[in-house]
């Protein structure tokens, strides 16, 4: 316990406090001081304040890379710039091609993006209609005197009614159970792929890779399970399978921040990078001494340089320049001629 | 997961001399099933323009990866046996600072993937107690992949060398080159 102080991150461990006593605030103003907040979620909501903990933790820390630290300031700097908005427009269609519709998979693997794209889009989803409902922003209503019209309320504030039995009864009602199934077939093209690519049979792990696509599948078909009770069977297995859905999920919102699920959250970070590659254009693009051709953008070869000196690597040379100025096809022209030298030297080349 | 016959006594030895621009490393590479079809292995001439040398590259395995230690997304791991494996493909963002900051120019940038891949050694074969698949192609031997006693017997004159200078920066790796005996280091100028 001592040891676990003794490592704690103060700045990272200050943030996770606030953003977890944020979401508390945001459920008590929210939810109207907790007028319209659902007791029967309460362990949901505790789970979730946890894993905004965690992420908060954790993503304070990863922020402190010195790597990380420096795009984040680059980001944040070009996004803020004169340049404004063009680059916001640029990042918010990149935002919907590449984060919520995660296109660049597709040139990993079609098959692969596909059951990705039903794996987020489901989880997306249901976190869009669990975590307004944890909190008591969203509930339903009935009107004394007509107790066939459901009432939608958002933050206390009526928006939009539907008939029991309408078909926007069905849809709204069904919404995790579509969720569910979207997750289901994604998370079970991806096992696929994992059964028998031999790639990925050699370097996967269980924690990292198997117990993420296990987990969602849990979720679906225990909250599935919910469903299938009080469709056919009447309510009587409700108590097992609400309880039952209860710790997968509140499983999986603990274990959010530790494991594979990270990446959602990292996965911003590539707005970031794509921002900071069109701004390093604009300002002017690396040489190479070796090919004479154009390699990377001048501002990443200068902030490598700054990375890599804080990170303990010294790559600059007696006569002032740097290897790192070399391109790719630089640095190998330049082993391979440092060796040749040495062999040539030796007075022998093979042997 | 499954479970690992990886044989630390077998290594990596690259002699870029013998090196003779055939490509059939190339095509090799491209049949390891962890690069899903794609080369890793690079293969180019030094100064076409008044030489018609070529020198073949492939990923050292650095004992400190600079890769991995510049990555912001925290996506290059290297394993209990020093191999340093491609970007975690959940992880990378396709920022190319692993590209950019290997000192040997190995990382290859998947543009439109937005993912870094490297050459992870062949860790289905390498890991299943096998050769990597450019070692079992290359005809002139300038990469092979066997025991320190069989490259010392094949190449008398040579030694292993797996340290490198590049300006003031020293780099050990797992992969060797063989250098004439008596040399310790290799130096970058």
């Amino acid at each position: 316990m001592y040891r676990l102080f003794k490592t704690l991150n103060r700045v990272a461990f200050i943030k996770a406090l606030i953003a977890s006593f944020a979401v508390i605030a945001l459920v008590l103003v929210g939810s109207r001081n907790l007028q319209n907040f659902d007791a029967a979620l309460f362990a949901y909501l505790v789970g979730t304040i946890f894993a905004v903990f965690g992420i908060a933790y954790r993503y304070s820390v990863w922020l402190q890379r010195p790597s990380t630290k420096l795009y984040w300031k680059r980001s944040m700097q070009f996004l803020f710039s004169k340049m404004f908005i063009p680059y916001m427009l640029r990042s918010l269609k990149l935002f919907f091609k590449n984060i919520l519709a995660q296109r660049f998979i597709a040139h990993r693997s079609r098959t692969r993006w596909i059951g990705h794209f039903l794996m987020a889009t489901g989880c997306l989803l249901a976190f869009a209609i669990t975590i307004p409902l944890t909190f008591g922003w969203i509930n339903f209503e009935l009107k004394p005197g007509d107790d066939l019209t459901y009432y939608t309320m958002v933050f206390g504030f009526e928006t939009f009614s539907f008939k029991l039995g309408s078909m926007m009864a069905f849809v709204t009602f069904h919404g995790l159970v579509w969720c569910s199934i979207l997750v289901t077939i994604g998370a079970a093209i991806m096992m696929k792929r994992r059964l028998t690519n031999g790639g990925l049979i050699a370097t996967q792990t269980f924690a990292d890779d198997w117990l993420p696509l296990i987990l969602l599948i849990a979720i679906s078909l225990t909250g599935l399970g919910i469903s299938y009770d009080y469709t056919f069977l009447g309510g009587r297995t409700y108590q097992f399978m609400a309880v039952i859905h209860a710790i997968v999920v509140i499983l999986f919102l603990v274990w959010l921040p530790f494991g594979k699920f990270f990446h959602i959250f990292q996965r911003v970070a590539q707005l970031g990078a794509n921002l900071y590659k069109t701004e390093g254009a604009r300002r002017g693009m690396a040489v190479c001494p070796h090919t004479k051709e154009e390699f990377a953008t001048q501002t990443h070869i200068d902030d490598l340089k700054l990375v890599t000196e804080k990170l303990g690597f010294d790559y600059s040379k007696q006569d002032g320049s740097n290897h790192m100025n070399l391109s790719p096809e630089g640095k190998r022209s330049a082993l391979a001629k440092a060796h040749f030298e040495v062999r040539k030297k030796s007075g022998k080349f093979f042997g | 997961m499954s479970e690992t016959k990886y044989n630390q006594e077998m290594a990596f030895f690259v002699d870029m001399q013998r090196c003779i621009g055939c490509h059939a490393c190339e095509m090799a590479c491209a049949e390891c099933e962890t690069n899903g079809q794609e080369s890793m292995i690079h293969v180019n001439y030094v100064d076409r323009a008044v030489s018609t040398q070529t020198t073949v590259q492939v990923c050292m395995h650095c004992e400190d990866p600079t890769c991995a230690n510049v990555c912001p997304a925290d996506a290059i791991h290297q394993d209990d046996f020093g191999v340093v494996h491609s970007a975690d493909t959940s992880r990378c963002i396709g920022c190319s600072n692993c590209v950019l900051a290997c000192p040997f120019g190995v990382p290859k940038k998947m543009e439109e993937a937005e993912l870094m891949m490297k050459c992870n050694m062949c860790y289905d074969r390498t890991s299943a107690g096998k050769k990597p698949m450019c070692a079992t192609v290359c005809p002139s031997q300038a990469l092979y992949y066997g025991t320190k006693e069989e490259i010392e017997k094949m190449r008398p004159d040579s030694v292993p060398v797996n340290s490198f200078l590049f300006g003031k920066q020293e780099v050990n790796t797992k992969v060797n080159i063989m250098m004439p005996k008596g040399t310790h280091q290799l130096i970058i100028e």
